[in-house]
């Protein structure tokens, strides 16, 4: 029997998160997992409650992508976008949940390296604790 | 307004725990201002405990709602059904929501999801100060407009005391002196004789101190001929 893959959701920002996306994507890597991407106008946008209920519908780890911080399409919005995910895995803490498989990354457009460490670094997280509420994977 | 903080999850997870249906009740008014109890903050509460329980394998249905201010018994009405319909009721209000749900359907149970804090203004985004712990009997046009009772770790009302330094309080050197603020505010004001001049004990009679206090308005209030008109007994 194959093991399930890994279901993780990323929150990415229209601008440089995205572009460091698609440029890893014309690589042509193939990913062993199921990442759902989102995108988002800012990762200013992203809120506590979005990253909660990925996780809550089956997600098993969730990773929020914006623009470098000091360098955001939106100026602040990715400072932002890491207090949301702060304060989620503050949530996850106090409830004895493991805060790791919730992550905030950044990149540039031209990082093209960037969004395949994101996948690597979430599968490993999901391969330790396995999904939220099951086997480990 | 009255802020409030979230209690711990865990805290709020255990007292959960013993039962099957849940209904979670926020409100719009001031702790969805101060970000602890609104819409949002209702949410990301229910999603949260659903994460705890899917982790421990525990079967309990959440469901989340918002009233528009949890302390009047009207919109309290409004979602009679949904909190008789659950085993218990955690109130993302003040307790003073909390308090008017356990006062209108006392054999439920009605617990409190925040520690209510103080009346505070907010400092700026995400610091709320308390500048008022309604003492029934304010006085702060003889101190420039500041509060020593709320302001003051000592509450003095002819400060500042002998520790006062730098601006700061001697009980807490993070703290701002409040008789040095209010001295400031005299000043500028040309109202520095008021801060010579001996305040007498302070009536207290107006405060807590003798249990439970009501303000009423009496014209405001309605007659036993309109109560029946109403409807209200
Ligand atoms: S004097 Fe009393 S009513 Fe006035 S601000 Fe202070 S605590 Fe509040
Ligand atoms: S230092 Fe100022 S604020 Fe602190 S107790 Fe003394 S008078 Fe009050």
């Amino acid at each position: 029997m194959t093991e399930p893959r890994p279901k993780i959701v990323g929150f990415c920002c229209e601008r440089h998160g995205m572009d460091a996306v698609v440029l890893a994507a014309r690589s042509g890597k193939q990913f062993e997992v199921s990442v759902r991407l989102v995108q988002v106008p800012c990762t200013g946008r992203v809120d506590g409650m979005h990253i909660l209920r990925s996780l809550e519908e089956g997600a098993d780890a969730v990773f929020v992508l914006g623009c470098l911080e000091k360098n955001c399409y939106y100026d602040t919005g990715s400072i932002e976008g890491r207090k949301r995910v702060g304060y989620v895995k503050q949530m996850l803490s106090e409830l004895g949940l493991e805060k790791e498989r919730v992550e905030m990354f950044n990149a540039a457009s031209s990082n093209s390296w960037v969004f395949p460490e994101i996948v690597a670094k979430m599968v490993e997280v999901v391969r330790k604790f396995g999904p939220v509420g099951g086997e480990k994977r | 307004m009255i802020v409030a903080k979230r209690k711990p999850l865990n805290e709020i997870a255990e007292m959960l725990a013993p039962y099957k249906k849940v209904t979670i009740i926020g409100c719009r008014s001031c702790v969805a201002i101060c970000l602890a109890g609104g819409e949002k903050e209702v949410k990301m509460l229910v999603s949260a405990l659903k994460i705890k329980n899917k982790r421990d394998g525990r079967k309990q249905q959440i469901e989340g709602t918002v009233v528009e201010r949890q302390c009047e018994k009207e919109w309290v009405q409004e979602i009679e059904d949904e909190i008789l319909d659950s085993d218990v009721t955690l109130s993302m209000a003040c307790s003073l929501g909390a308090q008017t749900i356990g006062d209108m359907y006392p054999k439920h149970l009605t617990f409190p999801g925040l520690n209510t804090g103080i009346f505070g203004v907010p400092e700026e985004q995400g610091v709320w100060s308390e500048n008022c712990v309604g003492c029934g009997n304010c006085i702060i046009h003889t101190t420039g407009g500041i509060c020593p009772i709320a302001r003051c770790a000592k509450s003095m009302l002819n400060g500042p005391c002998g520790g006062s330094a730098n601006r700061k309080c001697e009980v807490n050197l993070e703290v701002d002196c409040a008789w040095s603020a209010i001295y400031d505010r005299l000043k500028l004001q040309n109202r520095l004789d008021l801060i010579e001049s001996v305040t007498p004990a302070k009536d207290w009679s107006a405060s807590h101190s003798g249990g439970r206090r009501v303000i009423v308005r009496e014209d405001a209030k309605l007659t036993q001929h309109q109560k029946k008109g109403k409807g209200v007994t």
